[in-house]
């Protein structure tokens, strides 16, 4: 079932277009990542379906009741939309408990226990309870918004780049805890970003937004093997794309022949493969009856358990030229040195890139 | 954008109609504030109106001759003198002052702040009661500005010291990490933040100077004001009078157009994660030290000491027959009554107008605002007849009550109230507002639980400049109020005139306990950041 419906959304400020024609669909308890570079409109779209923004036109509905179309809307007080912006935004005139329970209808002892429980789930200690926002750290702080916005028992919950202002560590512990925690809960959610590690990791939809409009929506690892274009492929990752000559299901290139997953014969198009679908095995410098491709590492970027090595295609015969620069992901303890000569190979489809 | 919709309406408006334009038009919520707004500006007009319904029955002729003479150029070089002077001489004691107590390990610096504070329970004429009464020759020009700077200052260090307290620091850091050496960081970084409350303040004491008659009436200094007033003592509602009001009019809109130009467009809720941390303070070495004790002491002195001393000899002088109850305690009910009163009435007055200032500000805003900047800049006793005047004409029923005093207050102190409500409204930054609403709360209550609370120590530091004034205001009071009435002000007034300086004493006294608490919650209010 689906529980969000955007439906052919517009909006502008000016001459400025921060929406055009987006539509998407959120299934019912879902996560689902909206990601794209800054200004490509995405929190436009996150504060529409708040109720803080209105479109020009279009059409916005949640569990079969409309909350925007040319007639109606319907303010963001009774949407029970749960918002967590990037920077918490707690109400500083209040407590932590105070902050938990602002949205709370209950009174008394019931409340007290609510916001006990609330302020466990998001593994807040029952001491913080009477400190004021601007003792907490940003973890904290994120920690009592979520709280804040879970109190509700929203219907959808949008979280605006909450993960943006902690540090790596921590951004990746309240990401996991964030996900198993409205995961359980059964509650849809909505998440901004702008990082791409983060939004692949998060989503189980994904939806790449590019100057305001959706450019491709799906699987992350869907979107990740299959991008549209060159831009949402590097958007995604890093990425190989070189021109090829598309027969029979297999592209010809500058690495040889590799199976692609399209079929149309004698046409040329851009092809797009990760680096992880890059081998490398070293050779002998001057062993001249290896089969296939032949490189040279010029650097190796290593970083622990990965090590990303750029290298120099080998001309096929001296006359030629030197070949286009590739990047190979190989394991960070294994990874030939710079300098040394490797053979290049292939795993898996090529990726089809669609014309531009 | 935010929503100012009471509950239930939106389904009832067709979406179409609102969303031609997103202003503040965009809801029924936002066109009763604008509605108010406009209507607290009309009767701010009101005076305006007056001088130049006047000024047109007196024609062209006589206008030229009444204005373009040397009595008017010798006022207006006396009163652009005062103005040039006082203001940098504030805002740098306010300046110096604010910082020293804020963010320093100077010795006492709660109590110094404590007493930076305390000159404004003194009212204005009787700082300068004070120095005729300790040397009696002082006269002119200088004697205006150092009793104005003495007066005045608090207007700008209460602001300063305020704003100073809620920069985040982080800013200051960064700089300091930018290479910034202290000093530089200070002027580059924390003085163009402190942009809106010296703009605020400064215009405040700058429209004091323009209104202010009793100080420089003691001290034989004519500006503007004391000439109208002379004039009307003289010629009851002659053109005269008019003409220079006008004069004076003119010069509060050059005040108003480069306070306006000065304030910009800067954002001033705070950008960034999170609450803000606490502020550094800077351990002042023994020079600077000593140096920074002597100008808290000396400016202590002068504004406090000088009034205390000079007011406890004549009470000394007194003894006990200078206390005639009879008269003191109706003329102190009768201040409490008109204060709080005026106070309620001109801080509700002023909410609408605030609002939009910071939340749409444009040009309707700008227009609104500056009907009341221009109103209150009027000498007291111009918008005390142009109220005689309507009141007389249009609705008799309320000349001379308590409704007419009231309203005239609240022509004359709206910018006191809409300051501090400004810079309380400025520190509620929408997005807590949204996020109450994303939580089921209605526009309405959202407004009450967040923006009102996180603005009320605005509002009521506005209430209270507002109270402070009316228990100091003499002019409109003197004219305005039913036959009988007497308070403490007008009381002193009549006193100092018949040159009675020891009876005089008692209601000074009682003026400045009257103001003390008040400027103590000013002091504690400001004190107060959100949450602490």
């Amino acid at each position: 079932m689906n529980t969000l419906e955007l439906h052919s959304l517009n909006k502008s400020y000016g001459a400025h277009k921060a929406l055009d024609n987006v539509s998407l669909s959120v299934p019912s308890g879902s996560r689902t990542v909206i990601v794209g570079p800054s200004g490509s409109g995405k929190t436009t779209l996150l504060r529409m379906i708040a109720g803080f923004e209105f479109p020009d036109s279009g059409r916005l509905s949640l569990d079969g009741q409309t909350l925007v179309d040319s007639t109606h809307e319907v303010p963001a007080h009774q949407r029970l939309i749960g918002y967590v912006p990037q920077d918490g935004a707690l109400f500083p005139h209040m407590t932590v408990a105070a902050n938990i329970g602002f949205g709370l209808s209950i009174k008394g002892h019931q409340k007290h226990e609510r916001v006990a429980q609330l302020m466990d789930s998001v593994a807040l200690d029952s001491s913080m309870a009477a400190r004021w926002p601007h003792e907490l750290s940003g973890g904290q702080q994120q920690r009592v918004a979520l709280a804040r916005a879970l109190a509700q028992r929203p219907r959808l919950m949008l979280l605006d780049e909450p993960f943006s202002a902690l540090d790596t560590g921590l951004r990746a512990v309240m990401r996991k805890m964030v996900a198993r925690l409205l995961e359980d809960a059964g509650i849809t959610t909505i998440l901004v970003t702008h990082d791409q590690s983060e939004a692949l990791s998060f989503a189980d939809q994904l939806a790449v937004m590019r100057h305001g409009r959706l450019v491709q929506s799906g699987h992350p690892l869907d979107l990740y093997r299959y991008p549209e274009d060159e831009q949402t492929a590097l958007f995604l990752g890093d990425a190989v794309v070189m021109p090829a000559r598309i027969e029979a299901g297999w592209a010809h290139c500058d690495l040889g022949r590799i199976p692609v997953n399209n079929h149309r014969n004698n046409h040329s198009a851009q092809i797009m493969l990760r680096p992880e679908q890059l081998q490398l095995a070293s050779i002998l410098p001057d062993d001249t009856s290896v089969a296939g491709c032949r490189a040279k590492v010029i650097d190796r970027d290593f970083s622990g358990n990965t090590c990303t090595l750029t290298v120099e295609l080998q001309p096929r015969a001296p006359d030629q030229p030197i070949g286009r620069s590739l990047l190979v992901r190989s394991s960070g303890m294994y990874a030939p040195p710079a300098g040394s000569a490797v053979q290049v190979s292939t795993i898996g489809h090529a990726h089809v890139l669609s014309e531009p | 954008m935010p929503e100012i919709l009471p509950v239930g309406t939106a389904q009832a408006l067709p979406a179409n109609l609102r969303r031609r334009s997103r202003g503040v038009f965009a809801s029924r919520g936002g066109a009763w504030v604008v509605g108010l707004s406009v209507l607290v500006s009309l009767l701010a007009l009101l005076p305006i109106a007056y001088v130049i319904g006047v000024s047109l029955q007196t024609g062209w002729s006589t206008v030229v001759t009444l204005v373009f003479r040397p009595r008017v150029g010798e006022l207006l070089t006396n009163t652009v003198l005062l103005v040039v002077l006082t203001i940098p001489l504030c805002v740098a004691l306010g300046v110096a002052l604010a910082w020293l107590t804020e963010r320093t390990d100077l010795p006492g610096r709660r109590w110094w702040s404590l007493l930076a504070t305390a000159p404004l329970a003194v009212p204005a004429f009787v700082h300068s009661y004070a120095w005729v009464s300790l040397v009696p020759p002082i006269h002119g020009l200088l004697a205006g500005v150092l009793v104005s700077v003495i007066a005045y200052f608090p207007f700008l260090y209460l602001p300063i010291a305020a704003t100073l307290r809620r920069l985040d620091p982080a800013i200051e850091d960064v700089a300091e990490s930018l290479g910034l050496k202290p000093w530089a960081v200070f002027f580059r970084v924390v003085l163009p933040q402190l942009r809106l409350a010296i703009c605020g303040g400064a215009l405040l004491v700058g429209l004091h100077l323009l209104a202010e008659y009793g100080l420089y009436a003691m001290i034989r200094f004519d500006t503007f004001t004391t000439a109208i007033f002379d004039q009307f003592k003289s010629t009851f509602n002659g053109p005269a009078a008019h003409m220079l009001a006008s004069v004076l009019a003119l010069c509060c809109l050059v005040m108003l157009t480069v306070e306006s130009a000065a304030r910009g467009h800067a954002r001033y809720a705070r950008v960034g994660s999170g609450s803000a941390r606490e502020q550094r303070v800077v351990r002042l070495k023994t020079p600077a030290r000593v140096l920074a004790l002597t100008l808290q002491g000396v400016t202590c002195a002068l504004a406090l000491g000088v009034p205390l001393i000079t007011l406890g000899g004549w009470l000394i002088a007194g003894g006990v027959q200078a206390w005639d109850l009879d008269e003191l305690l109706p003329a102190l009910q009768q201040t409490l009554l008109l204060g709080v009163a005026g106070a309620a009435l001109t801080t509700c007055a002023a909410i609408p107008i605030a609002w939009l200032s910071i939340r749409y500000p444009g040009r309707l805003q700008r227009i609104l605002e500056s009907c009341n900047y221009i109103t209150s800049s009027l000498p007291g006793i111009v918008v005390a007849l142009a109220l005689v005047t309507v009141t007389i004409h249009f609705a008799r029923p309320i000349y001379q009550t308590t409704i007419t005093v009231l309203l005239a207050y609240l022509l004359m102190f709206l910018p006191r109230a809409l300051v501090s409500l400004r810079a309380g409204i400025a520190q509620a930054p929408v997005e807590l507002e949204n996020i109450a609403r994303s939580l089921g709360r209605s526009p309405a209550r959202a407004l009450w639980l967040i923006t009102l609370r996180l603005a009320a120590p605005g509002a009521a530091a506005g209430a209270a400049l507002v109270f402070l004034a009316i228990t100091n205001e003499l002019t409109a009071t003197l004219l305005l109020a039913p036959n009988g009435t007497r308070t403490l002000a007008t009381g002193f007034w009549a006193m100092t005139s018949e040159i009675d300086y020891v009876a005089a004493a008692p209601y000074a006294l009682l003026m400045i306990l009257l103001s003390l608490p008040l400027t103590g919650l000013l002091y504690h209010q400001s004190k107060k950041t959100a949450g602490r």
